[in-house]
């Protein structure tokens, strides 16, 4: 993110839109809102004297609304641009003209309440889609109780209770009565191998519960975790090491067989019912915290690009690339990289960064117009 | 010799460091130090008020040694070096000490610890300041060609992407022909794409791209030089010869291991996957009955790792057997299935749609196999299995080449425990080495399939051509964006 941000060739964009996009002139011309943040990019250097004197509390997205954050904010702490914004759907200035609290205090004057959204225009000869992700919400999967048992959390909560900038400063903490978890349940294929909702694998999820589960038991040596799963495909460099490594220093146990239901327990305890697939038998399990692995799709506005660009994607929304030209899109001049075209991980999404880089390049050094190559 | 005199700028970083230690306590502690002959506190160090103050701090107190206290280099050394030079410092008499992301985040709860570790941070700051020397910056010229070495789907990959940037690519192969390991299958995992017509479409384009030259039957014998100018020498047919260039990628493969002395390996009734791929292709696959093995001497104490394909292709060809004579009796037994992504998962569905057997059994109870009987302990299914068969196919990993070990030693770049090459940052520089200017991608670096060798040949042509084109980087202008009203 830094050496993006402070690269002199590359101009960064951030909380702005991309609304349409034609070709033109052999390229594309895009047109994009800069939605407005009220504070001035250039000025702001992120010092926090506004948000530590706001006094609007909101959910904080970040941390999976496990906490709260200030309506003016700094969306975390390493992002870049790193500058402040307000968010007018909280803000009390914004709303209804009273507060204006944070504006008092920059020093450097950098609060602007009168800052509109703007139109801006760009022309360029190629396009890279790096939309991402986002997680399968585990609702519907009714008989694992999500949203309903309160110590049973997705994968992406525990990553916000595991990290130091996280609610609880990276403390395994339960929802429901903030004391220590130290028996944790991992539930793979949340959503993933399911004719229901994701019929594919999601590829990450058994390698990032086996780290979950290995950074439990850093923060806490009585930690003991047991990962249920079916296939443990951890296919990368390294990635055996790691389970092998996990299994015998770290005190994870692999149980293989698919949970068939979460019940709560005494003391607002988990209660998993499983069967072991290798003793053929039907047991149950009871711990401090479930973590549901759940599945990984395309970011919800992925098919709405395609449309708008005339990318082919799949029904979930994943772009749809060859095995041979792996970067390329169906359509001219449009290149694609990481999760955005079916599951990777970050080396393999770092590769096709640069093999996106590397096409949308021949076309822009080629000086040559779109369709005329 | 000039009297040494240093600058210590402890930097508050608003409430980032302040907040989480005793700034005050460490200038002070600063000023004591030898030869520091002047301390300031900065609100922001980096501020246009802070990069004033330290300009001001040098000409007034003759400073030629200036060390900052605050955050990561990698955000702001080039403001701060730029100060030093404004103010007629060597910029290379700077350091840079970060007691934010190593010590005030790290430490948010312990202020008195977190104060003294950043008293450490700044006094050893301090000491290698002191042995600071002018450096000045020197210019290279970039020799634009690069050099790949393995001609292979990749190296061809990486070849004809530099090739398209308007670049001269050497590539150079061992084998008397191009085409490497992909040469050798009969069909590509998941789309079923013919492999030795994608082979033979990519050898055709190397051959006509005229930027592209080929040296086969050729070994790298020596290896010299540094990012933009090395020099490669190899020996091709009883001559040497050497190229200049100013990149090199290395993509020298791996190949199946052979399963000798494995579960009846014969060569004839129980084969390798490559050996059956050989047959696919030429039509030359005889009997009805047929079991592949996978983790054929993978996963174990010889070879711990997970090859990442072998599964896929040992469900590809029971799935085209399966298909091509739906009568035929196809089994697969397995530890575990890694059929990751959209795809592969599709491909297992479906072979197990057309009928397909799996079996899976666990690495403590492998299966044994004897005269055309498999025998095995589904420890899934709690049973024992027995299954008669004309042909066994043993799904073995993917090895390195043993070209590796000579190849790494000449291009000063490191293996892994496995023998595959190790990139310099297993995460986030996948396709680049730790030398400057050298590059690796496909199975040489890891098993995986050819649209992920693909993206990494894509990709380590990227990263080559970012030295190789900064000969002609001159005059690039910023982009400038149209703001509307």
């Amino acid at each position: 993110m830094l050496d993006a941000g402070r690269h002199p060739l590359i101009e960064l964009l951030a909380y702005s839109q991309v609304e349409r996009v034609s070709r033109e002139n052999g390229g594309f011309h895009v047109e994009i809102t800069r939605k407005a943040r009220y504070v001035d990019e250039n000025i702001c250097n992120a010092c926090g004297d506004c948000v530590a004197k706001c006094p609007t509390k909101v959910p904080n997205a970040f941390n999976m609304n496990l906490d709260e954050r200030r309506a003016v904010y700094l969306y975390f702490d390493q992002g870049i641009p790193s500058v402040m914004t307000i968010d007018p759907d909280y803000c009390r200035y914004l709303k209804d003209g009273k507060c204006g609290v944070c504006a008092k205090v920059c020093e450097k004057g950098a609060v602007d309440f009168e800052q509109k959204s703007r139109g801006a225009t760009l022309d360029v000869g190629a396009i890279v889609l790096a939309t991402g992700l986002t997680v399968f919400d585990p609702t519907p999967l009714t008989q694992y109780g999500y949203g309903k048992i309160k110590n049973v959390i997705t994968g992406l909560e525990y990553e916000r209770l595991i990290n130091a900038t996280g609610p609880t400063g990276g403390h395994l903490n339960r929802r429901s009565d903030d004391q220590l978890a130290h028996r944790v349940a991992y539930v793979q294929c949340t959503g993933s191998r399911d004719l229901n909702y994701c019929d594919y694998c999601s590829s990450v999820c058994c390698m990032c519960s086996i780290k979950d589960a290995m950074l439990g038991r850093e923060h806490d040596p009585e930690s003991v975790s047991y990962i249920f799963h079916t296939d443990l495909r951890n296919v990368g460099k390294w990635f055996q090491r790691y389970q092998t490594r996990g299994e015998e220093e770290y005190g994870i146990n692999f149980v293989r067989g698919r949970v068939a239901e979460i019940a709560e327990g005494p003391d607002d305890n988990p209660v998993l019912w499983y069967e072991d697939t290798r003793t053929r038998k039907v047991e149950k399990l009871m711990v401090d915290m479930v973590v549901l692995a759940t599945a990984a799709l395309p970011s919800p506005d992925a098919a709405a690009l395609g449309d708008m660009l005339g990318v082919e994607v799949d029904r979930y929304g994943f772009v749809v690339t060859d095995d041979a030209a792996p970067a390329d899109t169906s359509a001219e001049g449009i290149f694609a990289c990481g999760f955005c075209k079916g599951p990777c991980d970050i080396p393999e999404s770092v590769a096709q960064a640069s093999a996106a880089a590397s096409r949308a390049s021949e076309l822009v050094l080629s000086g040559a117009p779109v369709g005329k190559r | 010799m000039e009297e040494i005199r240093v600058g210590v700028f402890i930097c508050n970083c608003g409430t980032n460091i302040a907040g989480f230690l005793d700034t005050g306590v460490v200038a002070e502690y600063a000023s004591t130090l030898p030869d520091v002959v002047f301390t300031r506190e900065n609100l922001y160090s980096c501020s246009e008020a802070g990069i004033t103050d330290i300009k001001t701090a040098i000409t007034e107190n003759r400073l030629n040694r200036v060390v900052v206290a605050a955050c990561t280099p990698l955000t702001h050394e080039p403001t701060f070096r730029a100060a030093c030079s404004d103010a007629g410092v060597n910029p290379y008499l700077f350091e840079f000490v970060n007691i934010r992301e190593h010590c005030s985040w790290v430490h948010k709860e312990e202020w008195d610890a977190g104060t003294t570790k950043a008293k450490d941070l700044v006094r050893m700051g301090v000491a290698r300041a002191r042995l600071l020397e002018p450096q000045e910056r020197i210019r290279a010229p970039v020799l634009r060609r690069a050099v790949v070495i393995g001609g292979g789907v990749s190296g061809m990959t990486v070849a004809l992407a530099i090739a398209r940037k308007n670049l001269d690519v050497a590539l150079i192969e061992r084998e008397k022909k191009l085409g490497g390991l992909v040469g050798e299958l009969h069909s590509l995992y998941p789309g079923g794409r013919d492999a030795g017509g994608y082979v033979s479409a990519l050898v055709e384009a190397v051959k006509a791209e005229e930027r592209v030259k080929v040296f086969t039957g050729a070994t790298i014998t020596d290896v010299a030089g540094y990012i933009g100018n090395y020099s490669v020498t190899l020996r091709s047919k009883a001559k040497e010869l050497s190229i200049e260039c100013g990149a090199i990628v290395v993509t020298t493969g791996a190949h199946p291991l052979l399963p000798e002395g494995i579960l009846g390996y014969d060569g004839k009734r129980v084969i390798s996957l490559i050996e059956l791929e050989g047959k696919l292709a030429s039509g030359r696959l005889k009997g009805s009955s047929f079991v592949f093995i996978t983790c054929a001497g993978a996963r174990n104490a010889e070879h711990p790792y997970c090859s990442k394909i072998c599964c896929m292709v040992a469900v590809k060809n029971a799935l085209l057997i399966k298909e091509t004579v739906p009568d035929s009796r196809v089994h697969v037994l397995y530890r575990d299935l890694m059929c990751y992504g959209l795809e592969n998962e599709k491909l297992l569905r479906r072979a197990k749609e057309v009928g397909v057997r799996f079996i899976s059994y666990s690495k403590d109870e492998p299966p044994t196999v004897e005269k055309g009987v498999v025998r095995v302990t589904g420890d899934v299914m709690g049973r024992d299995f027995e299954i008669p068969c004309d042909m066994v196919v043993l799904a073995t990993p993917l090895v390195p080449d043993d070209g590796a070990q000579g190849l790494s030693r000449l291009l000063k770049v490191p293996l892994d425990a496995d023998r595959f090459f190790l990139e310099a940052h297993v995460k986030l520089r996948p396709v680049d080495f730790s030398s400057d200017g050298i590059y690796v991608a496909g199975t040489a670096r890891w098993p995986g399939s050819v649209r992920e060798s693909v993206e990494q040949s894509l990709g380590a042509a990227s990263r080559a051509s970012i030295p190789l084109l900064a000969s002609v980087r001159t005059g690039a202008s910023r982009w400038s964006i149209r703001m509307l009203a």
